[in-house]
């Protein structure tokens, strides 16, 4: 009896989850491009230019992030057969 | 000198280890064990080959000479992965529900399974590849020198050409070896892949421990390191925007495209959950590939003398160092990084080669006919081997050739700008439905030519192939026609301009000739099922077949698979459908899990062509169509409802048809049998009443006259008593009161003497044993078994109606227990009597050799007792009986029989 009632709303909630993970990991390779082309926007002074080892700093934190970023999302990408019959790839 | 000795040794145990590595996988593989074989760290691992020697030592000479812009090649991939979601997921569920063997087959399959576009994305991979292949052995010879060179300067060294010739000898063994176990080439190669992600482990290991090294060892700590980035020629970011982005583009394309990387990543991949652990894992394997790249350039730049080549460092460092033994991992890292590209490389591409090109040239040449006399199997095993050394000989000779300058250096971006000129077809293919065949062809010619012509040509250099006037004035003068200036587009760097104006063309061409040109329906189809593979994963265009097919079809699939697979495929498909023996009614179904089986081995478009050989043309369904015009979806689906159902009751039918055919057939057969039965019981009684009125009432006979009736008597009697015996021991055996006598004993020496009491060889009539596969022990009811073997040898020695008739005994153990098959080369028994050859008093036509009928129900009879079977094998040379017995009563040779 008591059971019956937060079931739906847990299942519900769980799949409104997973779809919204499936925007997330679709958008994740947009936001890595912007970022690993933002370097090309610094420009710095001809007295001063960019150094190497500041690009470096700043791309492989990001590359790692990215990484992590889809560990988390691909968690709740855990294939579920019933819910790829319909949903899915729309 | 010692150290090139321990090289060498360290080198060829290092070979040995991956083969018994690849062996184990193999072997674990085959009996269902290790299931880390699945993992998917062994998937990501072998995601690896995308960093070739060229990524190995060439990070390290690019980052040298400008900076970071080494990077992109590894950018390019982590987006795609990290986009997995995207388009990997799409390419790998399409690849397994539609059986896909390489990327030439995706794309041929996709549009119609057009064999045209299947052999022009086979060329293209060939010569994209083959350089490829040249630049993995010049590494190692490169590599080998450096080594040589630094160890014992002035000795006589093997010449660079003969350290190619056996690396590439070996890696075509090993591929051969590994790769063409089996046909069917959409199969895991566990093995091979195995072997890769042991090599993944041990390049990242090697480059790791350099960097270390270097970091540590070398610069005295990572503050050191910037410091000295700072200070080095590499110390300031001024990349070229262009490049930049047009090389993570360029990466991420051919990341997609590669025959190589579409073998791991679509074709060996084992479950699709796979891809969610390589998303993130894979992007991090490559970070870690890159980390230390700029760190190793930069001391290289300093510490070792000016001149020396920059894409040796990962080697040079350690040796100029006196560190022998890291100097022999980083070799080995490199190493390991040349051979996995070479062997996966060369898999993929000899798989496009000879499903593609080989298989169909035979096809044709041999008569065009599915139903051809040869086993296919070996064909297409040869085919795929010859092509492997094929294509090893290729990037060999390329090797030699362009004797393994510099130039081969720049080769890499170059390939892989030709197969990016997969991927307006692949995408289009995959997320377009209006995309369609003429289009693919189009947009591909194109930006191949361009490619040529802008890029692979003038890679040579200039005055080498294309003459120094051409690349100054254009081509017969023409200005705007200038390999590296397109269209006037002056003074862009050439790889751009390249990539830029091939892909435009290339996409251009595709996306308009699709537009005003129209689509086959077999186009249409699988357009539907590659886009909405999501929403209706399965049904391709049906085919729709009649009832005498199914041994055609049998015939054939064991040419193909090897007769034990399709046999298996058969069977089980005929137990689904609820039927008993090895041919299944040839539903749509059935015809395409075959057609996808078949397409397994030797490719969709040939597959498709065999099955409509046979059946004749495919037709499209209502649920087919539905698949295509969504909009009228609703409508659609009610007819379809109705087709479905009409033609299961028509099926249905067929079935009720057969089985009261089968009825009929039985009743007359039983008539038949009691007239025969008071026939037979009645001569043997009108001779013995009358021999023993003569004898009662003829006076003065002679003993000898005595004796001659009395025999006539008793042999009559006796005739009647072992009619009477087959009678009573059936009806015993029906009910099940018989009693077993278990026994142990030789297979074959019940095979000897069955042979003896059925008559032995004689007279014309041959017995083909093979006694390998008899040195078995059985544990059954060796007397009953005994029974069925004599029945069925006597049968054929009876029936068989060749002119040198010849009985093949075969056993051999498989997963439903022991086999044994009987196979004379006699007519065989007709399809329409298969079904009731096992019935009482079933007797074929008219034999003139009499007998009741009851012998091979005898024989069911007692299988079925003993646990096991007996069916009629179909499609064999004559008339084939298998006699099945179950695993439990088959042991291992006795160490006491030897």
């Amino acid at each position: 009896m008591t059971r019956d009632a937060p079931g739906p709303i847990f299942l519900e909630r769980r799949t409104y989850r997973r779809r919204r993970m499936s925007d997330a990991a679709r958008m994740l390779p947009l936001l890595g491009g912007a970022l690993f082309m933002l370097p090309l926007l610094w420009g710095g002074g001809d007295a001063e230019p960019v150094r190497t080892s500041t690009v470096m700093f700043y791309l492989f934190p990001v590359w790692l992030g990215l990484a992590v970023i889809a560990v988390l999302i691909s968690r709740h990408l855990r294939r579920v057969p019933e819910e790829e019959a319909g949903r899915e790839g729309q | 000198m010692a150290t090139l000795n321990i090289l060498v040794l360290v080198c060829l145990l290092y070979v040995a280890f991956l083969f018994v590595v690849a062996f184990g996988a193999d072997r674990a593989a085959r009996r269902g064990r290790g299931t880390w074989l699945r993992s998917p760290v062994v998937y990501t691992l072998s995601l690896s080959i995308y960093c070739t020697a060229w990524t190995f030592y060439g990070a390290v000479g690019s980052a040298a000479r400008s900076g970071l812009e080494f990077l992109t090649i590894y950018l390019g991939p982590t987006l795609v992965m990290i986009g997995w979601w995207w388009t990997l997921r799409k390419m790998v569920r399409v690849g397994r529900s539609q059986r896909i063997t390489s990327i030439a087959d995706l794309i041929s399959s996709r549009y119609g399974k057009s064999n045209l576009l299947a052999v022009l994305v086979t060329l293209l991979a060939v010569v994209g590849t083959t350089p490829y292949i040249a630049l993995q052995l010049q590494s190692v010879t490169l590599s080998f020198a450096t080594f040589a060179a630094h160890d014992a300067p002035g000795a006589t060294l093997p010449t660079q050409q003969s350290t190619a010739f056996w690396v590439a000898l070996g890696l075509t063994l090993f591929t051969i070896l590994f790769g063409t176990r089996n046909l069917d080439a959409n199969e895991r190669h566990h093995g091979v892949v195995m072997a890769i992600a042991v090599e993944a482990v041990v390049k990242l290991a090697a480059l790791l421990a350099v960097g270390v090294f270097v970091v540590w060892g070398l610069a005295g700590g990572i503050g050191e390191t910037l410091d000295r980035i700072d200070a080095s020629p590499i110390a300031a970011w001024d990349q070229s925007g262009s490049r930049w982005i047009g090389l993570t583009m360029l990466s991420a394309a051919a990341f997609l495209c590669l025959p190589r990387m579409f073998q791991v990543m679509v074709v060996e991949n084992e479950d699709e959950d796979h891809l969610r652990t390589a998303a993130w894992a894979f992007p991090g394997y490559l970070m870690l590939m890159s980390l230390f790249v700029v760190p190793i350039a930069v001391m290289g730049l300093e510490i070792l003398p000016s001149g020396s080549n920059p894409d040796m460092f990962v080697l040079t460092l350690p040796l100029q160092e006196g560190r022998d033994w890291l100097a022999i991992l980083s070799f080995i890292g490199g190493f390991s990084s040349a051979t996995s590209m070479v062997i996966v490389a060369a898999i993929a591409v000899s798989t496009m080669v000879s499903n593609h090109v080989v298989m169909p040239v035979w096809l044709w040449t041999t008569g065009g006919t599915a139903m051809m006399s040869g086993d296919v199997r070996h064909v297409a095993l040869l085919a795929r081997r010859l092509s492997i050394g094929g294509i090893v000989l290729l990037g060999y000779l390329y090797f030699q050739l362009s004797g393994g300058g510099t130039a081969l250096a720049a080769i890499g971006l170059v390939s892989f700008a030709g197969v990016a000129q997969f991927l307006p077809a692949l995408m289009g293919g995959l997320f377009w439905r209006g995309a369609n065949r003429t289009g693919a062809l189009a947009g591909l010619c194109v930006g191949a030519i361009v490619w040529l012509y802008c890029l692979f040509l003038p890679s040579f250099g200039p005055s080498v192939i294309l003459p120094q006037s051409v690349f100054d004035h254009g081509p017969f003068g023409f200005d705007w026609l200038r390999p590296q200036a397109l269209f006037g587009a002056v003074g862009m760097d050439p790889l751009v301009h390249a990539v830029m104006w091939s892909m435009m063309l290339n996409t251009v061409v595709f996306i308009v000739v699709s537009l005003v040109t129209f689509p086959r329906p077999v186009e249409r189809l699988q357009g539907a099922q590659f886009v909405n593979v999501f929403q209706h994963s399965g049904t391709t265009p049906g085919w729709s077949g009649g009832l005498a097919q199914s041994e055609d079809l049998l015939i054939m699939s064991q040419r193909i698979m090897g007769s034990t697979q399709a046999q298996a495929l058969f069977s089980s498909a005929a137990r689904r459908q609820g039927l008993a023996g090895y041919l299944p009614e040839p539903t749509p179904e059935f015809l395409q899990e075959l057609e996808r089986e078949l397409s397994g081995s030797v490719g969709a478009a040939t597959a498709h062509a065999m099955i409509s050989q046979i059946v004749g043309g495919a037709t499209v369904s209502v649920e087919d169509l539905m698949a295509v015009a969504d909009e009228t979806a609703q409508i659609m689906e009610y007819s379809s409802r109705l087709e479905a159902k009409t033609q299961e009751q028509e099926r249905t039918a067929r079935q009720l048809r057969e089985a009261y055919q089968k009825l009929t057939q039985l009743s007359v057969q039983k008539d038949a049998f009691l007239s025969q039965i008071s026939h037979e019981l009645r001569t043997p009684m009108t001779s013995i009443r009358a021999f023993s009125e003569i004898l009662r009432d003829t006076e003065g006979l002679t003993p000898a006259e005595q004796g001659k009736y009395a025999t006539i008597i008793h042999d009559e009697a006796i005739r009647l008593t072992r009619l009477l015996d087959d009678l009573l021991d059936l009806s015993v055996l029906e009910n099940g009161q018989v009693v077993l006598n278990i026994h142990t004993g030789r297979l074959s020496d019940l095979l000897d003497r069955s042979v003896g009491a059925a008559g032995g060889p004689s007279d014309g009539f041959r017995i083909e044993r093979q006694k390998s596969g008899e040195e078995l022990w059985l544990t059954t009811d060796l007397d009953r078994l005994a029974q069925v073997f004599i029945n069925l040898i006597s049968n054929a020695r009876k029936y068989c109606d060749a002119k040198a008739p010849v009985l093949s005994i075969s056993a051999k153990r498989e997963a439903v227990g022991l086999v044994i098959d009987f196979t004379d080369n006699g007519s065989g028994i007709p399809t329409d009597q298969q079904a009731v050859i096992f019935e009482k008093f079933s007797r074929i036509g008219h034999t003139k050799a009499g007998g009741a009928g009851l012998g091979l129900a005898i024989c069911r009879e007692i299988m079925a007792r003993l646990n096991g079977e007996i069916v009629y094998l179909p499609g064999q040379s004559g008339a084939s009986f298998r006699v099945i017995l179950p695993p439990e009563a088959v042991s291992v040779p006795h160490t006491a029989s030897a």
